[in-house]
């Protein structure tokens, strides 16, 4: 069966954000880039899933500027078959997203579509969802063990109460969670390879869909700070203190 | 303006989260109804009706609703939608799994997780794993919010009257079934809802030291928490972890052991209104947002700690 993953280009998970300070939006200036870390598990599995035979193509697909197309190669380096870069200016919102993202699966069949549950920049957690309404598909959200049982796909989701256990028709959509795999690390002559990997692009009007903005940002901010406290010489004075001065324990 | 609330629960009774969405919706203002879809659910129906300020429950009570499958409640809420302005939703996993599709069935942005209501149409919600809070404008004449309970005082549970009237339309879209579940059983208090949190993270080297954590938890009524390292060792179950992409929780008194605080897991309990921090490395991140921090090993502090209460 074809797999279709969807990427998508957000500020490494290791640079620590900050708002600018006129409020306008946050600090993206020589920032450096990454794959969704989420993102990066649903390439991962699918690029298991191949392993294991179940799946036969993977495709790639990433919504957003030319840059973005670095992180298609990234999920190509990784074992994508081929890329689909979908060249949008500017920051689609989760819905016109879903709405492209229903464009390709409407072209390519997909009997699989795997995305991040959320991306680590708008940490939305909506477009998978949202995919699955527009296309009629059924969802397995924030999985942690996905199955191939015939025409039906066993997914195990991470739920607040623990994990729930759900069976799906195909074609299906799942969005991972942390725990669904560890990436691997792209070895280098696949990352050579992947520069000679296809990569289709195209357009929100070959899609068929119009960009409308549903939502403005009107201002960023920093939360809160929170100052630190006092160190504690021990646990007497530990317990002390909780009982008498923050008056949380009696 | 009319917002439809949608319930958390089990179908015996309502989940607290609920009461937080509530508040939200009062925030927006307007009236507010509730809908309670499952399965045998007059019980989570009539606790809805008590819940202050409530115009009306509508129950939707069908086996298609029973394990909250999202193909189907979405349906179900998209439809219900047609008459209200807002459609909110507490952001817990069952809101997170269910609300976006009815914001693409509705074709609508989706508000999520949002900390405050700043106006009908304007929100704060944190992005970037809470380092930057966003203010944004909502241009859709519906809206599908979701919201961070921790960012709301619960609605009083108790004090309303609201009639119940039962929603017939079945949505069943037949893409989805049940298999089974495993739902962690314990006689603590849930995790979002306790007014103290003790969690503990890698320090804790194993599954079997969490016990050198229950019996603090026993002794303060204390729920059982976890950072994504502990979580990813095998330590404990993922619905023990609290962080970014797990729970979110803002106790009165939160207390992190053995947790040296990854921006992913300060996003997860910074709102706590007292933190202490039991680490052994006294540069560990967490000593940045503790009020209270003790610099010792666990394995020596926490039997001390547990002995002095």
């Amino acid at each position: 069966m074809k797999a279709l993953v969807a990427v998508k280009r957000v500020v490494d998970y290791n640079v620590k954000v900050r708002a600018k300070s006129d409020g306008s939006d946050v600090e993206l200036n020589n920032v450096k880039m990454a794959i969704n870390p989420f993102c990066e598990i649903a390439v991962e599995e699918a690029v298991r899933l191949k392993e294991a035979g179940t799946v036969s193509e993977i495709v790639v697909v990433s919504v957003g500027d030319k840059a973005c197309q670095e992180q298609i190669r990234t999920a190509l380096a990784l074992g994508a078959d081929r890329g689909i870069h979908v060249e949008v200016e500017g920051r689609p919102e989760p819905l016109e997203v879903a709405k492209l993202l229903k464009g390709v699966v409407a072209k390519e069949e997909p009997q699989l579509v795997i995305l991040g549950k959320q991306s680590i920049d708008g940490d939305n957690n909506q477009t998978g969802q949202m995919l699955g309404a527009l296309a009629g598909m059924p969802q397995g959200t924030f999985a942690s063990e996905i199955k191939i049982d015939g025409d039906k796909l066993n997914v195990t989701r991470e739920v607040d109460g623990g994990l729930q256990t759900l069976s799906l028709s195909l074609p299906a959509i799942v969005t991972t969670d942390l725990r669904l795999n560890e990436p691997r690390y792209a070895s280098l002559p696949n990352i050579m390879k992947a520069k000679k990997k296809p990569l289709d692009v195209t357009t929100p009007a070959d899609l068929g869909v119009e960009i409308k903005p549903h939502v403005t940002q009107l201002s960023v901010a920093p939360p809160p700070e929170r100052s630190a406290g006092i160190k504690v010489e021990d646990v007497a004075q530990l317990v002390d203190k909780l009982k008498n001065e923050a008056k949380v324990i009696s | 303006m009319k917002t439809l609330v949608i319930a958390e629960h089990d179908n015996t009774s309502i989940k607290p989260a609920t009461l937080n969405a509530v508040a939200a919706a009062q925030a927006l203002g307007g009236d507010i109804d509730i809908l309670v879809a499952g399965e045998n659910c007059s019980g989570a129906a009539t606790e809805a009706a008590a819940i202050a300020g409530i115009g009306k429950v509508l129950s939707a009570d069908n086996g298609a609703y029973g394990h909250q499958l999202a193909e189907n409640v979405s349906l179900l809420i998209a439809d219900v939608a047609a008459g209200y302005d807002n459609v909110v939703a507490p952001a817990t996993t069952n809101g997170k799994n269910t609300m976006p599709r009815v914001a693409a069935l509705l074709d609508v942005a989706q508000i999520s997780d949002i900390i405050s209501v700043e106006s009908a149409d304007t929100f704060t919600r944190p992005i970037y794993a809470g380092n930057v809070i966003a203010t944004v404008q909502s241009a859709d004449a519906k809206k599908v919010i979701t919201v961070r309970t921790t960012a709301f005082d619960a609605a009083p549970a108790e004090g309303g009257s609201a009639s119940v009237e039962a929603v017939a339309a079945v949505h069943d879209a037949g893409l989805s079934t049940f298999v089974s579940e495993e739902v962690a059983e314990s006689d603590r208090p849930e995790l979002t809802a306790a007014s103290v949190v003790i969690s503990g993270g890698r320090g804790m080297q194993n599954g079997d030291n969490f016990k050198l954590l229950e019996g603090i938890a026993d002794k303060l009524g204390a729920a059982i928490g976890a950072s994504r390292a502990a979580v990813d060792a095998g330590f404990v179950p993922n619905d023990y972890q609290v962080g970014q992409t797990g729970k979110i929780v803002a106790p009165d008194l939160y207390i992190a052991v053995g947790i040296s605080g990854a921006i992913q897991h300060l996003a997860g309990m910074k709102d706590s209104k007292v933190i202490v921090a039991i680490n052994k490395d006294e540069d560990a991140p967490i000593f940045q947002v503790a009020d209270y921090g003790l610099v010792a090993d666990l394995f020596a502090a926490l039997p001390e700690f547990e002995a002095a209460l």
